[in-house]
């Protein structure tokens, strides 16, 4: 990225031209990961597991590809890398605390052993 | 009193301050996704073993439409195209094609709405149907010869409700049996029209919010993001017209502007990306 521009925020003309063709190519990309989520739907897969993982690392690229170039996410500057770190921090932490409460769900908590409704 | 740093960025964080806004404004948007998100795996853990017959799973899967599911995914990736090409022809300083980009990614706005407000209207003229001798299935509903119109609420049944109104019996248009994921279709599309006798009736509801967990869930996180795709064009339709006089004024923050709606809408799309595989694929 070009830090020393007149125009300032961050990008020249030049520089966004340049990008044109970038955001065309992330475009068609997102439009072909749909179409793989939609094609894996009708492939079989034994494990509930494996279908949920695959699906959503495909749509984490294409999170990725929007964050990362639509939203400029890879070059931008670090106070935003901290407030979205923040985020990530306690998004995970909600995640985490979701899977851990899931367990104790009444579904679950009476096939166990040791739990005496 | 004028607004600081507009355009030219502060010194301690390196950005115009609306940028920072923004980002703050998306984070806490994570959060409130990132809470619905964490219910609709709670739901879906916990949907217990055969509240769903039909199915033969607790969780309803392939209850949505996905060919118009995945148009509508296609539309809300191209308005996030046309909104980056937006912002960069401001860069570039061709306003006209600002105007035309703006107004592809507007119609993609409405046309996205339009679509699910179509797809809700399926769900709710979509019943599922348990009968005494323990048959289950899902299809449209007849009452006295009526079809129920557009998002026409009022003609939406359920049990109590045929009790109530003593309507003895009604007509069923039952789906085809469905296949399994994975498995061909083979042969059978028929839909089976049949008359049901209201006394026979175990369970009768339209793919309402009341009738399942992921029906709750569904119209709760859908119609959220519906709101945001509304708002996100009806600010997005200013900065196209009536805000636009700023291009002639002060035109480098009028494109700080486009850049912190487009920031908006491509969370708008972000989202989408998650909800519509965990909605209508998994």
């Amino acid at each position: 990225m070009s830090h020393s521009t007149q125009n300032d925020a961050h990008h020249g003309h030049d520089d966004v031209a340049h990008h044109i063709p970038i955001y065309w190519k992330v475009f068609w990309a997102l439009i072909a990961g749909t179409v793989i989520t939609v094609g894996l739907y009708s492939v079989h897969f034994e494990s509930v597991a494996v279908t949920i993982a695959i699906a959503l690392f495909v749509a984490s690229i294409k999170a990725f590809l929007v964050a990362g170039y639509f939203m400029h996410l890879l070059s931008e500057k670090k106070m935003i890398y901290g407030i979205l770190a923040a985020t990530v921090f306690f998004l995970i932490g909600l995640m985490a605390l979701t899977i851990w409460g899931s367990n104790d769900h009444p579904s679950n908590t009476v096939t166990k052993t040791f739990y005496v409704p | 009193m004028e607004i600081p740093y507009t355009v030219k960025p502060r010194p301690d964080t390196g950005l115009y301050n609306a940028k920072v806004g923004i980002w703050l404004f998306l984070a806490s948007e994570v959060m409130l996704f990132g809470a619905l998100f964490s219910a609709y795996i709670l739901l879906r853990v916990g949907a217990l073993p055969g509240t769903w017959p039909e199915i033969k799973t607790a969780w309803p899967h392939g209850l949505l439409n996905i060919p118009i599911g995945t148009f509508n995914t296609a539309v809300l990736i191209t308005s996030s195209v046309t909104v980056v090409f937006a912002w960069a022809a401001l860069k570039m300083n061709n306003f006209a094609r600002f105007r035309i980009c703006m107004v592809i990614t507007i119609l993609c706005a409405f046309g996205f709405l339009s679509i699910k407000s179509y797809e809700y209207n399926e769900k709710f003229t979509h019943y599922e149907l348990r009968l005494k001798d323990g048959k289950a299935f899902t299809g449209h509903l007849e009452v006295n010869g009526k079809h129920p119109g557009f998002w026409d609420f009022g003609s939406i049944y359920n049990l109590a409700r045929l009790t109530e109104e003593k309507v003895e019996k009604v007509k069923f248009v039952a789906d085809p049996p469905k296949p399994k994921p994975g498995e061909k279709h083979e042969g059978n599309h028929e839909h089976v029209s049949m008359e049901v006798v209201t006394s026979d009736i175990v369970h009768l509801d339209a793919f309402l919010p009341r009738n399942h967990t992921f029906f709750a869930i569904y119209f709760l996180i859908t119609a959220l993001h519906g709101l945001h795709v509304l708002g996100g064009a009806i600010v997005l339709g200013y900065f196209a017209f009536p805000g636009s006089k700023m291009w002639r004024t002060d035109p480098e923050r009028f494109t700080n502007r486009i850049e912190v709606g487009g920031l908006f809408w491509h969370f708008v799309d972000l989202v989408w990306i998650f909800l519509f595989p965990i909605l209508y694929l998994l």
